[in-house]
């Protein structure tokens, strides 16, 4: 079943590439600014990814550490800027660090020079802010995977707060931190708006940029296909070098206690905990909150077809959510056995390394002459919105399938149980958690999306992002920033019913 | 799964118009089609007289537009295409996708001529920055645009119609000195968008002084708003011409239908809902039939407008210089 998946996955990402290429007469071998291009695009999402894992370390450890009121909340919202679409992010953290944003007007009223966000800093501050909230999310997954018994043994140990990082912190981080920093790395390489607005021109073009302007003016399939293949080939060397990096986790099970931290009460350590909560949910909560003013207002007078589109956006949120759950968990089981977990971890990955544009082109090809494209619309969208889930979904799946294998799985075995009933019994309830933040992340970042269904859309079929897009695209920005705001409210509303619904009776 | 009901749904529709009249099917560009552009009012107009059912399919931008004809080759559904730009003229006729109108474009009210025997033209406008009326020392040309500290957005020709306009403007205004007017207005330009929609977002926002955009956008911001502070900064040098034209796709099975489309195309009833739809300027329309706050624009004495075989012929240099004098 999961090598099933594994296949079908291959074959849903290097079948549109192949028939891209096939449709090419032939490749066009790649110029100067191809090769610049390229260069610069891995450099960006180094970057990006390096600072997005490493800032989220301290934060993550913060909130797996401290209780204070509000924290859930606080988590739930920190994780909306990686489903908001890209042009409402851009616009509202330009809203903060842009020329006429907040942290300008408080520089010059204190007599200090502004600062200039355009350029390779921008980009990668642009990155961190859509990715930081996922990379403390899977972070504070491998936290709160840490069984309560280590910390009360720790605690009869004595162990101090160096002590618990260096026994206990680091090697989790060291079997969770590159599985987050292959995640973003990769999702870096495919920006494209983002890095071109707020690198501020040319000099930030991306491979991204590229494919688009060899699909949409030059014609020339065989390019476009070409700068397809380097992604592919991208992909698979951050695989590998992923995985020569990570650890496997040994952390071991317990009881499911809430966990209870005896160390870390020290005053300077609550007050670093403290402001790392603090600037993270600055940073993250002050461009969403920039986005929620300006649009709030226009809510209710939206026109109809804003409100339909939504209802349809929230239909192919839901369905994206369980296709993508269900291609997920049967490929997650498979890679926590651990046979050949590099290649099936590295053809997870493609689904987000690849160009969408090339993937929604191929697919385009592909389907054309069966089906008209209006009427593949949606379906096609969900399943292409649910493969590109899919690496995030792995992530934060097959640590939980491994711990509670590592933990249950000989118990299962010399009790006989398999198939469904090892599945209901010791898997399912084991991994809830992670399961109800998958399908949460899938259905928001669906909603958020506005990928292939701009090359597939009937006038009448658009989701709410294109919705909004089109409303950019007719003047009417008031509308579209009021639409911004329902899509943020719709995406963090979906994402929290099925987050809290994997942790029903969980005290965390 | 609810979404393939729905799909299908729609389908069924479809189809059941399809049972009942001939059904002619318009490519256009994503904004044509929208519940604000000019898309649905030509559709009833249109079907009022036809017979037929009157079909739009929305495809991005015009860029788009091409690349998804292209894609489909002789499979394509599209009976008409409306959309491209002169810009995208050369490629289109290079591709083979379109016939002959056969029709003699009378009562044009476009600023230059007009004799293309593939392609229509159903609006146009003038490029131009667009700045707040509060804006001091409005530059009267390039030169002294980049000579001046003003801060501008602009699209990137790679990805966008008016960015790939904007390239062609400064060719057409400055020729062989277009490379020094790109390094010098390099550090004017705050950033460069891949459409139009975010670079008019960011100008909106007050992240630019000016951005690049036509000479009608004011009069949306007059008419549909009642906001008089936007207008465009008036170029001695000339405006270049962003000409939008439709053509009957060789493949067609509906050829009478899609002749009769574009007749109806230069016909009052098309042509009067372009200006407060699609904010240009109409093809064929006298400016007394103008809407109210039209007259308010600036009229460029000058236009500037590469033919589509020079442009096509033009653009990969151009484009390079462009590239290299802002990659620095």
């Amino acid at each position: 079943m999961g090598a099933a998946v594994a296949v079908l996955v291959l074959l849903a990402v290097l079948g549109p590439l192949s028939a891209v290429l096939w449709r090419a007469e032939g490749v066009t071998a790649l110029g100067p600014p191809d090769l610049s291009a390229i260069r610069f695009t891995i450099w960006q999402a180094i970057l990006s990814a390096l600072f997005s894992v490493a800032l989220a370390v301290p934060v993550a450890r913060a909130l797996a550490r401290r209780r204070f009121a509000g924290r859930a909340t606080l988590i739930e919202l920190m994780g909306a800027p990686f489903i908001l679409p890209v042009i409402v992010a851009v616009l509202g953290l330009l809203a903060i660090f842009g020329r006429r944003g907040v942290l300008n007007a408080g520089l010059g009223a204190v007599g200090l020079p502004g600062i200039e966000i355009y350029g390779l800093h921008g980009v990668v501050l642009a990155h961190v802010f859509f990715n930081l909230p996922l990379a403390v999310r899977l972070l504070l997954q491998g936290w709160l995977a840490i069984p309560a018994e280590r910390f009360r043994l720790a605690a009869t140990l004595g162990f101090t707060s160096r002590d618990i990082a260096r026994h206990m912190e680091w090697p989790m981080l060291r079997t969770v931190a590159p599985g987050a920093f292959l995640v973003i790395f990769l999702i870096c390489t495919t920006s494209f708006a983002v890095a071109l607005i707020l690198g501020g021109g040319p000099r930030a073009t991306t491979v991204e940029l590229a494919i688009y302007q060899a699909f949409r003016y030059e014609f020339d399939l065989g390019r476009a296909a070409l700068l397809g293949l380097v992604q592919v080939a991208i992909c698979i060397v951050a695989g590998a070098m992923v995985l020569w990096v990570r650890v496997p986790g040994g952390m071991g099970t317990g009881l499911d206690r809430p966990v209870e931290r005896y160390d870390g009460q020290g005053r300077l350590t609550r007050f670093v905990d403290g402001t790392a909560i603090a600037l993270a949910a600055l940073f993250l909560l002050l461009p969403i909150l920039a986005v929620l003013l300006k649009g709030a207002a226009g809510l209710w007078a939206l026109p109809g077809t804003v409100w339909q589109a939504a209802l349809r956006s929230i239909l192919l949120s839901l369905a994206t959510a369980g296709v993508a759950v269900t291609l997920s968990l049967p490929m997650a089981m498979l890679i926590a056995k651990g046979r050949v977990k590099g290649l099936l971890e590295t053809i997870g990955a493609l689904t987000i390394a690849v160009s969408p544009l090339v993937i929604g082109t191929g697919l385009f090809l592909m389907l054309r002459p069966y089906m008209a494209p209006q009427s593949s619309a949606l379906p096609v969208t969900g399943l292409v919105n649910a493969l590109a889930a899919l690496p995030f979904l792995l992530r934060a799946l097959v640590p939980a399938i491994e711990e509670a294998e590592a933990g249950y799985g000989r118990l299962a075995e010399s009790l006989g149980m398999s198939g469904w009933q090892r599945m209901r019994h010791v898997l399912l309830p084991r991994i809830r958690r992670a399961l109800g933040f998958s399908a949460g992340l899938a259905a928001a970042m669906s909603m958020g999306d506005l990928g292939v269904i701009t090359l597939f859309a009937a006038p009448q079929q658009g989701t709410l992002p294109l919705e909004m897009f089109r409303l950019m695209g007719s003047f009417r920005t008031h509308d579209a920033q009021a639409a911004a705001v329902l899509l943020l409210a719709l995406s963090l509303g979906l994402f929290w019913i099925f987050d809290r619904g994997g942790r029903v009776n969980a005290a965390t | 799964m609810k979404t393939p009901i729905i799909a299908t749904g729609f389908v069924l529709v479809a189809s059941a118009a399809a049972a009942q009249n001939p059904v002619l099917t318009v490519y256009t560009y994503d904004s044509f089609v929208s519940e604000w552009g000019p898309g649905p009012a030509i559709e009833e107009a249109f079907e009022e007289t036809c017979g037929c059912d009157l079909q739009f399919v929305g495809a991005g931008d015009g860029a788009a537009l091409l690349s998804r004809l292209f894609l489909e080759g002789a499979q394509t559904d599209a009976d008409v295409v409306l959309g491209l730009d002169t810009n995208l003229i050369a490629q289109a006729r290079e591709m083979a996708l379109v016939t002959d109108h056969g029709l003699s474009a009378e009562g044009l009210t476009l600023p230059i001529s007009w004799d293309d025997p593939q392609f229509l033209p159903y609006d146009w406008g003038y490029f131009a920055f667009v700045h707040r009326r509060t804006l001091e020392n409005v530059p009267s040309n390039f030169r002294e645009l980049a000579d001046s500290d003003l801060r501008i957005v602009i699209q990137d020709p790679r990805s966008s119609t008016p960015g790939l306009g904007l390239l062609m403007w400064v060719k057409a205004a400055y020729g062989d000195q277009a490379t020094s007017i790109w390094q010098d207005l390099a550090d004017n330009i705050v950033t460069v968008t891949p459409g139009w929609s975010e670079a008019y977002g960011l100008y909106l926002d007050g992240e630019a002084d000016m951005v690049l955009s036509y000479t009608t956008s004011p009069a949306y911001h007059l008419i549909a708003e009642e906001d008089d502070s936007h207008t465009v900064a008036a170029f001695d040098e000339g405006h270049y011409l962003q000409v939008e034209v439709a053509g009957i796709v060789n493949t067609t099975d509906q050829p009478d239908l899609a002749h009769r489309f574009l007749e109806f195309m230069l016909t009052p009833a098309f042509q009067s809902v372009i200006p407060t739809t699609n904010w240009m300027y109409p093809a064929a329309l006298p400016a007394s039939d103008l809407p109210e706050g039209f007259e308010t624009l600036v009229m460029p004495d000058t236009a500037l407008l590469f033919s589509p075989e020079q442009s096509q012929a033009i653009r990969p240099e151009a484009l390079e210089e462009w590239r290299a004098a802002l990659s620095q």
